[in-house]
């Protein structure tokens, strides 16, 4: 027996980013702007997804995936709303994978669709590792949770291009400060648009629907200037 | 518990390492986690021990390597570790996106056994 010790510098999650890639490239082509809707049980992805698909009928055609571990209760309330939605069941899993994103997909008339929200599995940790192939990873922080979360999940905060801060119509009865969130969120990430909103009265959210707007044209943009070139 | 995907991923890397080298037996596999990186090392070795029973990586010993978190300043290039999450160049007080390292999660080496070869290389 000989004992050898090979070199080997391989990303471990290498796998998941080449299939991030591909998705990537495959919506990029299509013209579909993708957001990677992230945050903890209960802080209201789906609640901001309805009123999205409402606040933006008629102008932008958006399909939903819907991950959740168990399920599929909330592909249900969002196919109530007309529009396409697929259900991954992640079956105890506590995140998304681009490997589930690039089959959800399949199931999509990507030619008929200009935004893509994908909802993560609740979670404030895992998901934050896993490229799917999205343009901006957005995140919902409510503020019945607190605003210490910065400082307990850095990694999902340092991400995301977007924060959403919702349920602030209860600002008055809880102890939640949102400028110490703004504060601790600047730290780990000066870039971010930072919306606060609260999906139960609508306030707030005008804004987040503009920047969506915005982006969904900039991938539109890019996609006829490639198409000139 | 994303760990365990990682660990899986982490496996197969393993094997197919180790396949290509001829060896028999693993014994120990060298990695760099970032601070950044969201894992738990006991909950990876914890994953890795379980699913790689009967395998050629049974036993293997994980040698964990922490990699600081430093960013790149953009405007003035500035090199620099980030503490406590702190995401701001010490010298221009802007914020700072790029990061060199710290969300690293890699293989850097495996060792262990292979049958000797007929022919001295």
């Amino acid at each position: 027996m000989e004992h050898i010790e090979v070199p080997v510098v391989r990303n471990i999650l290498q796998a998941n980013e080449r299939l991030a890639a591909s998705n990537r490239r495959r919506f990029q082509e299509a013209g579909i702007f993708v957001i990677n809707l992230m945050s903890s049980p209960g802080a209201g992805k789906t609640s901001l997804l309805e009123k999205t698909i409402d606040g933006l009928a008629g102008q932008l055609r958006m399909a939903v995936i819907e991950g959740d571990i168990q399920s599929s209760h909330d592909a249900e309330r969002i196919r109530t709303k007309g529009i396409q939605a697929v259900q991954i069941n992640t079956e105890g899993g506590c995140h998304l994978d681009a490997n589930m994103i690039q089959i959800a997909a399949e199931s999509l008339d990507l030619e008929n669709l200009d935004v893509l929200i994908i909802e993560n599995v609740g979670n404030l940790v895992c998901p934050a590792e896993f490229d799917l192939g999205e343009h901006d990873k957005v995140m919902i922080l409510s503020v019945t949770e607190g605003d210490d979360k910065p400082l307990k999940y850095p990694l999902m905060f340092q991400l995301s291009s977007v924060l959403v801060i919702n349920k602030v119509d209860l600002l008055p009865y809880i102890d939640c400060d949102v400028q110490v969130i703004r504060e601790r969120t600047r730290q780990l990430n000066g870039n971010q648009e930072i919306f606060e909103v609260s999906c139960r009265s609508g306030v707030g959210m005008d804004s987040w629907l503009e920047w969506l707007k915005k982006r969904a044209q900039r991938v539109k943009d890019q996609l006829s200037r490639r198409g000139e070139a | 518990m994303h760990e365990l995907s990682i660990a899986q991923s982490l496996l197969e890397i393993v094997l197919e390492e180790s396949r290509k080298h001829g060896m028999t037996k693993v014994r120990v596999i060298r990695l760099q986690v970032g601070e950044l990186a969201a894992v738990v090392p006991d909950s990876l070795l914890f994953c890795f021990e379980m699913i790689s029973e009967n395998t050629a990586a049974c036993g293997a010993i994980i040698e964990i390597e922490t990699v600081p978190v430093v960013a790149r300043c953009s405007q003035c290039q500035l090199l620099f570790q980030v503490e406590n999450h702190v995401f701001v160049c010490p010298e221009c007080q802007v914020p700072v996106m790029e990061l060199v390292s710290g969300r690293d999660l890699s293989v850097m080496s495996v060792e262990g056994e292979r049958e000797e070869s007929d022919g001295a290389h």
